[in-house]
């Protein structure tokens, strides 16, 4: 792994993040002589101490905050490709030692040997953020809360109801390896949402828009929150006008921005190294074959300063980076935690990733977007002779053997004779990966990443992503519709 | 944490509930109310022939909701350490002074605290807390035997997980409560090859709080293969408008996904397309739906809901009628309405008298939907479009897998096309729904 050290002195006390968690290279040796006490190949400590606070205000007045705090290590042993899990809520020799125990018990030989210092490693700086969001104030975060709904109200009459919540939060890590290495992190993350309720002749339409991302309190500039609620009213008061289109196959154009959802569900799942590792995703076998148009380059990276899915280390320790997934058409690159780099015989792409310290690493995406392309919108939208362009939406899924994945579609367009005509609303597009892929016909050259708040879910964890598009036209897509 | 089980450990967790209040009180609270809780789970998964992971969840937490001034706010926290406990307390409440006063936030009356059912839940099994190291291992390998049977498996995914949870609440103005409950839960994944490159997958799996009435470990792993070798050459078929049955285990989930539209919240918010509509027929008579938190063994059941509401059931639906709604205190004060309860516990669906076998038999033609992919529904105006994977229904019959499909509709109109209910829910799903037979659908297609 190539990293930098940035901070050469190992004397003494090198790392303030020990004084945080109560600990020292001693301890970190002898909980991990536990964890390696039945013969694993490796282990690693996972601690973690965050807290978060949001904020909430429903009916004209901030009525309601939380907070939470939590504190822990995990710790894992792996022995092949089998892992031992365990973590403690308690910092103290005997709780890490229970847990190291626990987790030890998937191996069944005879004690490893720890090591007895740690050598800190670099990582990339991709969030620093000048006020820790801990430092930051209550009564800073409110006028956000205030000027969100005094802004989306003066927009339109039609706004009935505004509800806006605030969320921050600071996470500190430390990852100690067998290997003898210590890394440290400092994630911060905020967001910023709102949901409108419109009413207009007894009829009612809702909608919502977010700004996210591992930002600090100087990007929430006035002309970004203008934009927030702008946008929440324009998408909420065009479905007064939306329609379901007809249901069936047609071309689908898919907006810059948001629908790189398309990106993280058709495609981005699959290639996630442990189902193919296990032989179960649809893409085991794909791997340099051509599998989409010249034009589509689709990458997944940890390096875009601020984004949800940045950063500057992976949570088991591994050097983060920007993986090719496809390149120029061709399948190129798995995602790879430790486990699957050591099956593929490959680096890890540093997509080591977990919840929290409550649970054990796995392949996953971080900031998921398709590079742009030759055509203009406009001419892509003109090659259409029906069908329609997808904008915003609430959420996707995948099943990963079939190839099957969906996106919802909140907000749309009809799109007749190269003409867009109407907007929609409302319906599921359902399609099959690999087909997808190969119906993704032409690219566009506006590449935008989303700044809303994406999540994504895998057996049972989820972590913050991003995603981002070019305008693209797929082809040939199942909609979602009513036909009369 | 020690491992205590039983009374002792939920008297301890509730004297640090009791003080957990205290402390509040002490940093300036009017009023608070306090849930600790500790959970001890393991999940052994296994893979191909052998354990593949495993982990250990034990945990504790301490949830806090403070009245301050007028003003509200709620707080959890892991870290029970004193000093760092009192601090985060203490910055709790200041936090909670920078708000603005809500006065439809007020605690519980404690009138609503009475009237708790004694009955035993019934909720815990000893059998689960007493399984072994060994006992997990041998049923991931029973759970896998019969899933092999086929030369197409690719690969068999097998999970036995089982969790111990107890928990202690405490008020300012005399709340007190302790719950206790098991929950075992097993399954089998299995995948096989299908032409070039897909890898078809399906599963079983079945839970409950106790292990007595669970199925047969090789029987789950039986099923899971012959529910994905049923799978073999899925394709869509063309858009059409059809009958629609839904399997037990995705009636669940069609249901459960419309029950947040009965959140008084969501009806304050004007965010619900059953608002004023208690009272009227917004279902056909076949479909009745309560909500049973007194139901023995079952996986949502409860004696008093999240703001200590002595729990009671009730009908949401009866014969197609809207009878009544989530209340929680907040809303109901928002709206003039009667507290009920919050949030769902075991929702349970008026049964009739055919299985998924006997009501296939009577469908000429039609789509049975075994699962969901995706989708969304707009609880504003009861729109859903979810996807869909099943089976083509001919003469009566099973015929060809269909995947890659969309059912679209509202759910206003979805509800009174409901035609028939059959006699066979599963258990191990908090909603309690069985077959559903739905008239003339919209499934889009090719």
């Amino acid at each position: 792994m190539k990293t930098s050290s940035s901070l050469p002195n190992a004397n003494a006390r090198p790392i303030p993040e020990y004084d945080l968690f109560g600990i020292d290279d001693a301890v970190l040796s002898t909980v991990l002589a536990e964890a390696l006490g039945r013969g694993g190949d490796y282990a690693d400590l996972y601690f973690q101490q965050g807290r978060s606070c949001s904020i909430g205000l429903e009916d004209g007045i901030i009525s309601r905050a939380s907070s939470s705090a939590d504190r822990g290590v995990g710790i894992r042993v792996l022995v092949g490709d089998q892992t031992g899990f365990a973590y403690s809520e308690d910092l103290d020799l005997e709780s890490m030692g229970d847990a190291a125990r626990t987790a030890a018990a998937i191996a069944s030989g005879g004690g490893g040997v720890p090591p007895q210092r740690f050598e800190r490693r670099g990582r990339h700086d991709l969030y620093a953020i000048a006020e820790p969001w801990d430092t930051v104030g209550a009564t800073r975060k409110l006028p956000f809360l205030a000027s969100v709904e005094r802004v989306t109200r003066s927009l339109d009459p039609a706004v009935e109801k505004v509800s806006v919540s605030w969320g921050d939060a600071d996470t500190h890590i430390l990852i100690a390896t067998s290997e003898g290495v210590v890394l440290t992190d400092s994630r911060p993350m905020s967001r910023l949402a709102l949901a409108i309720t419109a009413v207009k002749g007894g009829e009612v339409q809702t909608n919502h828009n977010s700004l996210a991302g591992r930002h600090g309190i100087e990007w929430y500039s006035e002309e970004r929150i203008l934009g927030l609620c702008r946008e929440a009213v324009d998408r909420t008061l065009i479905l007064f006008e939306a329609k379901r289109p007809a249901a069936g196959e047609m071309p689908v154009v898919l907006a810059a921005g948001a629908s790189g959802i398309l990106l993280h569900e058709a495609i981005g799942h699959g290639m996630e190294a442990d189902f193919n590792r296990k032989g179960v995703s649809i893409y085991s076998t794909m791997i340099d074959q051509e599998v989409a148009a010249k034009e589509v380059t689709i990458v997944d990276s940890a390096l875009l300063p601020g984004e949800r899915g940045a950063l500057n280390v992976d949570d088991e320790g591994s050097e983060t980076e920007e993986t090719v997934r496809v390149d120029a058409g061709t399948m190129r690159s798995y995602l790879h935690d430790r486990i699957s780099a050591k099956h593929y015989g490959v680096k890890s792409t540093g997509s080591g990733r977990r919840q929290s310290f409550r649970h054990a690493p796995m392949p996953r995406m971080r900031c998921t977007y398709m590079r742009a392309g030759p055509h203009a919108k406009e001419e892509i939208i003109a090659s259409v002779d029906k069908g329609i362009v997808a904008e915003t939406f609430t959420n996707g899924q995948v099943q990963i053997g079939a190839g099957d994945f969906t996106f919802y579609i909140k907000n749309g367009w009809l799109i007749e004779k190269g003409k867009i005509t109407a907007p929609i609303k409302d319906v599921n597009i359902i399609g099959n990966g690999p087909e997808a892929l190969r119906n993704i016909t032409m690219v566009g050259d506006d590449l935008k990443l989303d700044t809303g708040g994406w999540t994504c879910g895998k057996n049972g964890q989820g972590v913050p992503v991003s995603q981002g598009m070019p305008t693209a036209l797929v082809s040939r897509l199942t909609v979602g519709g009513e036909n009369a | 944490m020690p491992d205590l089980v039983g009374e002792k450990m939920t008297d301890t967790l509730l004297a640090q509930a009791e003080a957990a209040v205290g402390l509040a009180k002490r940093a300036g609270a009017d009023d608070a109310v306090s849930a600790l809780s500790w959970h001890r789970g393991l999940e052994f998964q296994w893979r191909d022939g052998r354990l593949e992971d495993v982990k250990e969840n034990a945990t504790r937490g301490l949830a806090l909701a403070l009245y301050v001034d007028g003003r509200f706010s709620t707080h959890a926290t892991s870290d029970l350490e004193p000093t760092r406990l009192r601090a985060f307390v203490e910055e709790a409440v200041a936090l909670t002074r920078h708000l603005q006063p809500d006065p439809y936030r007020l605690i519980t009356d404690p009138s609503l605290y009475e009237g708790r059912a004694d009955v035993d839940l019934d909720l815990v099994d000893p059998a689960v807390i007493d399984l072994t190291r060994r006992e997990r291992t041998a049923w991931c390998a029973e759970l896998e035997e019969q899933a092999r049977g086929d030369e197409s498996v690719v690969s068999v995914t097998t999970r036995v997980q089982d969790a111990h949870s107890q928990s202690a609440r405490a008020s300012s103005n005399g709340f007190r409560g302790t719950e206790t409950s098991t929950v075992a839960s097993y399954g089998t994944t299995v995948t096989i090859r299908e032409g070039e490159t897909r890898r078809p997958e399906d599963h079983w799996f079945v839970a409950g709080t106790h292990l007595a009435g669970l199925p047969a470990r090789t029987a789950v792993g039986a099923e899971a293969l012959r529910r994905v070798l049923a799978r073999r050459g899925a394709s869509k078929v063309s858009s059409r408008r059809t009958t629609m049955l839904v399997h037990p285990e995705a009636a669940s989930g069609l249901i459960g996904r419309m029950v947040g539209a009965l959140a008084a919240g969501s009806v304050q918010q004007r965010r619900s397309f059953l608002a004023e509509k208690q009272g009227e027929r917004i279902a056909s008579p076949v479909l009745t739906i309560r909500d049973d938190p007194l139901r023995p063994r079952g996986l949502g059941s409860t004696l008093y809901d999240g703001e200590g509401i002595a729990a009671q059931p009730r009908t949401l639906i009866g014969d197609g009628v809207l009878e009544s709604f989530f209340v929680d205190t907040y809303y109901g004060r928002k709206l003039g309405w009667e507290p009920t309860t919050g949030s769902p516990s075991n929702l349970v669906l008026a049964q009739g008298d055919k299985d998924l076998d006997g009501l296939v038999a009577d469908t000429p033609d039609g789509i049975l939907v075994t699962s969901w992919i995706g989708g969304n529904a707009n609880l504003t105006s009861g729109d859903f479009s979810f996807g869909v994977r099943g089976h083509v229904v001919k003469d009566g019959a099973l015929a060809d897998p269909v995947s890659e499909m969309n059912v679209t509709g509202n759910y206003l109109d979805l509800l009174q096309r409901l035609v028939a209910a059959g006699n066979d829910p599963v258990p191990w799903y908090p909603c309690l729904a069985p077959t559903l037979v739905f008239d003339d659908v919209q499934f889009s297609g090719s």
